[in-house]
């Protein structure tokens, strides 16, 4: 089943050989460890990582590093389903460091997180991690000590199939996306902390190509947000990287005409969201976050971090074709090439216009297809749900208001003066406006941080600068920037897991928001930094199926990651066949759920996994009981 | 058995299906029928007794790594993921104006400073102002310590002490708020009250104007507002004077930019009354160049 001549991880950068020759012999400083690009592959029962700092060079840019092994990425983990290994990382540095092993299902003391699960790997010492590996698929590693991940402690990880792999591929690769900056982290950190918009160069201004009206503009700023923030740091601040390659060293992947070719994308960046192209090439996607899919054939994806697709492509007629991999918010790009004679090129895609924030961004969701769906699901819906607020919501058509907040505060709909919003039938067309529409001046009048829309869970306080008004499910929608793009793009209601799932019904629904202040960079979960909530987890019972439900009330996507599980996106799919992952994005303004089995006991994090999000404070610990008997 | 699992499947519906009904699940119809199908069959598969009797989730702080490497070795480490993740103090000083004053008569100087130390929602805030004539004794000058908390997304309340070196020691309490407006306006507000018992007030409001990407165009108003007249400051009761500026700034980093600029300033009512007895203009233009800089 498998006819994989050629497996290779990183040894891909076929115009990259210089630079593995050692630094003193082009120039580098003979004291100062110079970190590789690029990186090599460790596999076996036993395998040795080494943390330690060193300089890296990306184009004309320096900074230093920490590197495991002497690349970055850091080496390619292999494994193989059903083995057990012991992994040895020594910690070279002056400070502790750790890794955790993204998306792997582990015993909760391996997992990686100083402070969670074991008290993290002082300068000097060596710890073993030891764990039978249970799955197989598409991973990644990286520190969870500081904030050392944005210097380039990460890698890929690569667990093959004890079974025959479904994905048929005669090469396989990874594409491991990131960036690099020349400058510390905490730098960054603090500027995010002080500065407004301090790594945004595509604002709003007198002179820029923006399509918003001069009332749209006066919206914004008496909104206090900007329609223009996009990414928090941006391609002023970051050279992208693909498996450590800047976009003028030419990473390249080699095919003959006619093979399957399997790319392993990994966004393994501190901040930033890549959307994926090919031109010319059709991507079809058969793993999301290391379990495999349906095949989806798109033209387009939007990977957030930490999340993992795989994809395959079947470069044929040219000899070169180009992987695009442009920013979210369009201020930079990560590229590669796919060759079938070394040298050979594509053209490279020009930076598209940066896209702005629209009402559903906002939490103003009324045009989007739901209605559609939920007037189908009108009998179901309101034969069981009597606390639903019919009374608030009388004089509407159910069917069409299924969204939530908006439902249960009729008071709302008056200050939004939409002569169309009786609903009827579900016509949203009559709405005039649709999801992407820019924000209109429709609404001026309306409350963009109606606390009252909150439930008891969360903590309102300055922390909290936006209550999404209508937090409608977003899975649906492709990501910022990709709805109005002219070809197939990807969203999460087009994946369906490939086996099946064994199905079971949730017993308990939880619903997490996800807060934040852009002007003072705050960001929480519930409306509390971990650092007010650190000794009230997120408690489950062992085994305990739980539909969770997450939404954004923040203008912001957020890359959402639970450690030490997979969760099932509740996408519209058959129970059976909701795809597993362990990253979901929540689109701002807009909610995700998915459902839960928690079966791996012990403590886990649980955050944002945009690094500065997650250092303001956007983080939990979930803990997940222990069976019986074990105690907890 | 059939009837226990009906039962169980009805007990699970109504309240699965009432958050449905907010519009979470794409399709609620499908998606319900579906899992309580296949509930019913999970259910005698794997045994659980009720769906209402859920096992405990535990309680507490999450504690489980304690039991594998000991309390003691993680203590240091929980406390550092408590700093690391929200628990930062940050340390902001801005020279929101540092420039020299081209007048009628000897060209001047002013400086306007702020700065904090703190977290999120509690810092010390402190701010200084200054301005002079060269080859003149200094006109004014002060420093402020101020305890600054957020009442709100956009806001701060600030409580604390100024003191005066110029024209005269004096001692002031100072109660303000300082925040951004809709509209993206800075400002910032404060009552003080001196030990002298004389209640001053001052509203300072900022606006930046983007023109490009790093050319900035900032109006500026200032009005300083009096409860009684305070001879000896020359300070007259009501509104006492009023600044009216635009600086014109490129940001060549966004910590670094130069201005130039125009400030209209006014002494009102009995300050200018003041001002005319002491000899001086009750309203002056200055052409401005200067230095915003923070770090």
């Amino acid at each position: 089943m498998i006819s994989r001549r050629q497996a290779l991880g990183g040894a891909a950068a076929l115009g990259l050989a210089g630079l593995s020759a050692p630094s003193w012999a082009h120039g580098g400083d003979v004291q100062a460890r110079e970190i590789r690009s690029g990186f090599d592959a460790v596999s076996g029962e036993d395998i040795d990582l080494t943390i330690a700092r060193g300089t890296r060079r990306v184009g004309r840019r320096q900074g230093s590093a920490v590197a495991v092994n002497g690349s970055v990425p850091g080496p390619l983990v292999r494994l193989k389903q059903g083995q057990t290994v012991r992994l040895n990382v020594t910690n070279t540095l002056d400070e502790d460091s750790s890794i955790h092993w993204h998306g792997l299902l582990v015993p909760f003391q391996y997992d990686g997180v100083p402070g969670v699960s074991f008290p993290g790997i002082a300068p000097g010492e060596t710890f073993r991690y030891e764990f039978p590996v249970r799955q197989a698929g598409t991973y990644w590693w990286h520190s969870h000590s500081g904030l050392q991940e944005q210097t380039g402690h990460y890698g890929p990880i690569i667990i093959e199939p004890d079974d025959p792999d479904p994905v048929e591929a005669d090469r396989d690769y990874v594409l491991l996306l990131s960036e690099f900056t020349p400058h510390h982290p905490h730098r960054l950190m603090a500027k995010l902390k002080k500065g407004e918009g301090y790594f945004n160069y595509q604002q709003r201004s007198w002179t820029d190509d923006y399509p918003l009206t001069a009332e749209e503009r006066r919206m914004w700023a008496k909104m206090r947000m900007m329609p223009t923030d996009i990414l928090d740091v941006t391609g002023a601040e970051y050279t992208y990287l693909a498996n450590g390659h800047g976009p003028a060293d030419g990473l390249e992947y080699a095919f003959r005409p006619g093979e399957r070719v399997r790319l392993r994308l990994i966004n393994g960046s501190a901040m930033t969201f890549f959307n994926v192209r090919i031109p010319g090439l059709v991507m079809t996607v058969v793993a999301a976050d290391g379990q495999n899919v349906r095949p989806v054939e798109v033209d387009e994806l939007q990977i957030g971090v930490a999340e993992t697709y795989d994809v395959i492509v079947e470069p044929r007629g040219a000899a070169a074709y180009t992987i695009a991999a442009e920013s979210m918010d369009r201020s930079g790009m990560a590229v590669a090439s796919l060759v079938s004679a070394p040298g050979a090129r594509a053209d490279v895609p020009a930076l598209r216009s940066p896209p702005l924030l629209t009402m559903a961004d906002m939490g103003m969701n009324h045009g989007s297809a739901h209605g559609m769906e939920h007037g189908a699901s009108q009998g179901m819906n309101h034969g069981a749900s009597q606390g639903m607020n019919h009374g608030a919501a009388q004089g509407m058509d159910h069917g069409a208001m299924g969204h939530g907040a908006m439902a249960g505060d009729a008071t709302d709909h008056t200050a939004m003066d939409h002569p169309a919003m009786d609903h009827g039938g579900g016509s949203h067309a009559a709405m005039g406006h649709s999801d992407q529409a820019p924000a209109s001046a429709s609404m001026n009048g309306m409350d963009m941080r109606d606390t009252d829309l909150l439930p008891d869970t969360v903590k309102v306080g300055p922390g909290i600068d936006m209550v999404s008004m209508n937090p409608v499910d977003r899975m649906g929608d492709p990501g910022i920037g990709l709805a109005t793009v002219p070809h197939r793009t990807l969203n999460y209601r087009m994946l369906r897991a490939l086996a099946r799932n064994p199905v079971r019904p949730p017993t308990r629904e939880m619903e997490i928001h996800l807060t934040g202040n852009m002007e003072r960079y705050m960001w929480s979960f519930d409306g509390q930094k971990f650092a007010a909530v650190s000794d009230s987890p997120i408690r489950f019972a062992h085994d305990e199926r739980v539909r969770v439900k997450l939404v954004n009330d923040t203008m912001m996507a957020h890359p959402i990651h639970l450690h030490g599980h997979f969760f099932e996106l509740v996408n519209g799919a058959d129970a059976a066949d909701q795809p597993l992952k362990h990253t979901v994005i929540v689109q701002p303004g807009g909610s995700a759920t998915f459902d839960l089995t928690a079966n791996e006991p012990g403590d886990w994090a649980f955050h944002c996994h945009l690094l500065y999000h997650m250092h303001a404070g956007m983080f939990q610990v979930v803990s997940v009981a222990f069976p019986q008997g074990e105690g907890a | 058995m059939k009837s226990a699992i009906l039962a169980a499947a009805l007990l699970t519906a109504p309240a699965l299906a009432q958050h449905e009904g907010h519009g979470s699940a794409p399709n609620p119809v499908q998606m319900d029928h579906g899992a309580m199908g296949h509930e019913a069959v999970d259910h005698s598969e794997r045994g659980h007794p009720s769906v209402t009797a859920d096992p405990p989730a535990g309680s507490g702080p999450a504690r489980a790594a304690d039991r594998i490497w000991g309390a003691d070795a993680m203590s240091a480490s929980r406390e550092r993921l408590l700093r690391e993740q929200g628990g930062q103090r940050y340390f902001w000083v801005m020279a929101d104006r540092a420039e020299y004053r081209l007048r009628d008569g000897a060209d001047g100087y002013l400086w306007d400073v702020q700065g904090y130390y703190g977290g999120d929602l509690n810092r010390f805030w402190f701010k200084s102002e200054g301005e002079g004539a060269f080859g003149e004794d200094i006109e004014g000058a002060d420093i402020q310590g101020l305890w600054s908390h957020a009442i709100g997304p956009w806001f701060d309340l600030q409580a604390g002490v100024r003191q005066d070196f110029a024209p005269r020691d004096r001692t002031y309490g100072v109660l303000g708020v300082q925040g951004l407006a809709p509209y993206l306006f800075e400002l910032d507000f404060a009552a003080f009250l001196s030990d002298r018992g004389d209640l001053t007030a001052r509203l300072e409001a900022e606006l930046d104007q983007r023109i490009t990407q790093r050319l900035i165009l900032q109006p500026r108003a200032e009005v300083e507002l009096a409860a009684q007249d305070v001879p000896e400051l020359g300070i007259g009761a009501g509104l006492d004077r009023a600044e009216l500026g635009l600086r014109l700034r490129y940001e060549f980093a966004r910590e670094f930019a130069p201005y130039v600029g125009i400030e209209q300033e006014w002494r009102v009512g009995g300050s200018a009354d003041y001002a005319r007895a002491e000899g001086e203009d009750a309203s002056a233009t200055n052409l401005v160049a200067g230095i915003r800089m923070w770090f």
